[in-house]
């Protein structure tokens, strides 16, 4: 479907033109942006709604990752015993925690966002990129309302930023490169496979074992470093570490190899839903 | 500049149906439907129907154009495809004009946000943006009536103040071309006068209105002009009282008519065999929806296997919300009760006639019984058939009101006026 120019209601009104769409779509980024305050609400609505009725309320975006870490600390630090790059086993943890939720919850709660919003999507006209955007964008609050306990740690292990910090918001970055690519396949898989919605949480617990939370990057042979980063959330990880609790910094193999998967990831994802967005109303 | 606010040529959608199409798939079945076809031949017939072909028209600025037809037409698929919510199959439409979709009244909204914050997000979900949302807040609330209710979360509402709030959102929208369906469907009849109101409204402003409706009234108050879709195309385009009698007189309404073939309880109801139970308009055509400006026949066929003694069979006539409205049976009156005190085996049929002006508009339930009074019951269905009752033409339909009660007789008034 090919949209016209200015949309504000003249004397002279734009004319849309609606017609099978044949072979590549284009991006259709300009209208996303014109809905960008749906994209607003749609957002609003899940931060609102996510602890709603609850008695914790928002407390659960910090009681989750700080309870997984205190069991983390238990049984891979203390318990098994693994190596953590000389860095206290729970803010070792946590600064890789962080990312890892935002990224896990934001996958998790996307995929199935198109087949719950199946309602808007099969009455009203409007971008549905905006719809996987919903779920990824509000768990920036939650990564904010977290990062609050990091902050803690880092005062009780006598961390102090450095300049290194500076780094963070280009890992962050990169986390929600990762984060937006996987959501789009997964959510437009979805609604023709419904498969993806049970493949979603396995899927998540296999990158998290690829993912170094629970043991150092250091611990992968070096020869398998540059494999190893084709997993975005690797360099996300470890750009964490480095920036809030002096770990070492992604080598520049890594940074590269890492940035080109979240790139392929976010572009393959949104062309992908584009591609299958035409068929989303008819299937769903 | 065109007057033209729609120009549609063309304009066709396929579906896929059966089992390798319809909906979301697993991955196993689209590996079986790869292996099989594997097997078929190439071009062997895939299940597949076209909604709509060959829908061509045009809809000028300011026209409120009415969209009738059978379910299963191709109304909601038209609506859906200028709505760019489904794509077109083949064909194209020009659209001069922002569209607003009422393809559902409430979509998006939320029942744990209270009322305010639905506001809000369902007029974003149409297309409104921010500032025009402050601008109609007060408008909308008042329409709505729920003011003391803003704040609370939207799933306490009732049934009712729910849907006034959906509809106060989506009428406060501005577009050039506005696209209903349906939506006065739902909802009692206080809501429906309200809708029908703000629908008046907005096609006298001069906006462009496309209409799909089963109410006929509705569709003859509101519209000049008419299309009839069949079967995905376009069989009529006229001035609505012509394209609602087309659409009434070809029968188009589903099967007005109900058989017990295999049913498990006729084998209780024996010798007593029910057959088929009917709506006939006055030209004796089997319909779903009558109109009650003229009379019209329910009939009950059946057979006996051997002769039946003070047999009656009659129907309950009730709403479709189970109000009985009458009970009538075919021996009510005792002179014929007594001329056919046996009925002798064969095959029969009972009608009765249902005089003009007596059912008001609305959706009425049959229901059949065959009985012997006091010695036995051989068959009973109490919600056998459904049909409609188009209140076009009744008495009084010359003010949009909507009026309670199962019956709308014309009954004779007189006026005098009082000297002295």
């Amino acid at each position: 479907m090919t949209a016209a120019s200015s949309s504000p209601p003249l004397a002279d009104p734009a004319v849309t033109v609606i017609r099978p769409s044949r072979g590549w779509v284009s991006l259709h980024l300009g209208e996303l942006f014109r809905y960008r305050e749906l994209v607003y609400f749609l957002t609003w609505r899940d931060i609102k709604v996510r602890y709603k009725q609850t008695l914790l309320g928002a407390g659960w975006a910090i009681l989750q990752p700080f309870l997984t870490m205190v069991v983390f600390s238990l049984f891979f630090g203390e318990l098994a015993g693994l190596p953590s790059d000389g860095i206290p086993y729970p803010i070792f943890a946590y600064s890789a925690l962080l990312p890892w939720q935002f990224f896990e919850s934001g996958v998790t709660k996307a995929a199935g966002s198109l087949v719950l919003g199946r309602n808007l999507v099969t009455k009203v006209y409007f971008p549905r990129l905006a719809v996987p955007l919903g779920p990824v964008l509000a768990g920036l609050v939650d990564f904010a309302l977290a990062s609050v306990v990091l902050v803690g740690l880092m005062a009780y292990y006598g961390y102090a930023p450095t300049a290194a910090i500076g780094t963070l918001p280009a890992f962050l970055l990169l986390a929600l490169a990762t984060t937006l690519g996987v959501s789009f396949l997964l959510s437009a898989g979805n609604v023709v496979y419904r498969d993806v919605g049970y493949l979603a949480p396995f899927l998540m617990r296999l990158w998290f074992f690829l993912t170094p939370i629970v043991y150092a990057a250091s611990e992968v042979p070096p020869a398998f470093r540059g494999l190893y980063a084709l997993n975005p959330m690797v360099t996300v990880v470890e750009g964490f570490r480095y920036a809030l609790v002096h770990g070492t910094a992604p080598t520049l193999e890594m940074l590269a190899v890492s940035t080109a998967a979240a790139a392929a990831l976010l572009l393959g994802g949104t062309i992908t839903f584009h591609r299958m967005e035409r068929t989303f109303a008819d299937v769903v | 500049m065109s007057d033209v606010a729609v120009h549609a040529v063309d304009l066709g959608k396929r579906y896929r149906i059966g089992p390798a199409g319809a909906g979301y798939r697993t991955l196993r079945d689209s590996l079986t439907a790869a292996v099989t076809a594997f097997g078929r031949r190439r071009g062997a017939t895939e299940n597949t129907i076209w909604a709509l072909r060959h829908a061509t028209f045009d809809v000028e600025r300011g026209q409120v154009l009415g969209i009738i037809g059978r379910n299963g037409a191709g109304k909601s698929t038209l609506l859906k495809i200028l709505s760019r919510v489904t794509e077109p199959t083949e064909g194209q439409a020009e659209i001069r004009g922002r569209v607003g979709s009422l393809l559902e009244v409430g979509t998006g909204f939320h029942p744990e946000l209270s009322g305010r914050e639905n506001i809000y997000l369902n007029a974003a979900i149409l297309g409104m943006k921010r500032r025009e949302i402050e601008r109609h807040f007060d408008e909308i609330v008042a329409f709505a009536e729920v003011e003391p209710f803003l704040d609370t979360p939207v799933k306490h509402y009732s049934s009712g103040m729910y849907l006034r709030l959906a509809f106060a959102v989506a009428a406060h929208l501005d577009p050039e071309i506005l696209v209903v369906d349906e939506v006065l469907a739902v909802g009692d009849a206080e809501f429906q006068r309200k809708c029908l109101g703000k629908m008046g409204d907005v096609a006298s402003q001069g906006r462009t209105v496309l209409f799909v409706s089963h109410n006929m009234s509705a569709v003859l108050r509101l519209t000049q002009e008419t299309i009839v879709l069949e079967s995905g195309r376009i069989a009529l385009r006229a001035p609505s009282p012509q394209a609602v009698d087309h659409y009434l007189a070809a029968g188009m309404s589903e099967a007005g008519e109900r058989t017990w073939d295999g049913d498990a309880r006729l084998a209780g109801a024996a010798p007593f065999r029910p057959i088929a139970l009917r709506v006939r308009d006055a030209q004796g055509r089997v319909v779903q929806q009558v109109a009650s400006t003229t009379p019209f026949e329910i009939e009950f066929e059946y057979a006996l296997d051997q002769d039946v003694p003070g047999l009656r069979t009659g129907i309950y006539l009730a709403t479709a919300r189970g109000e009985p409205v009458l009970t009538s049976f075919d021996a009510d009156d005792p002179r014929l009760f007594e001329s056919l005190r046996v009925r002798r085996e064969g095959r029969y049929r009972s009608r009765c006639r249902v005089p003009a002006n007596l059912l008001n508009e609305g959706v009425f339930t049959v229901g059949v019984n065959a009985s012997a009074f006091r010695v036995r019951s051989y068959f009973t269905d109490e919600r056998a058939l459904t049909f409609v009752v188009d209140g076009a033409g009744s008495p009084g339909s010359h003010w949009p009101e909507p009026r309670p009660g199962p019956v709308r007789p014309a009954l004779e008034w007189r006026i005098e006026e009082l000297t002295g």
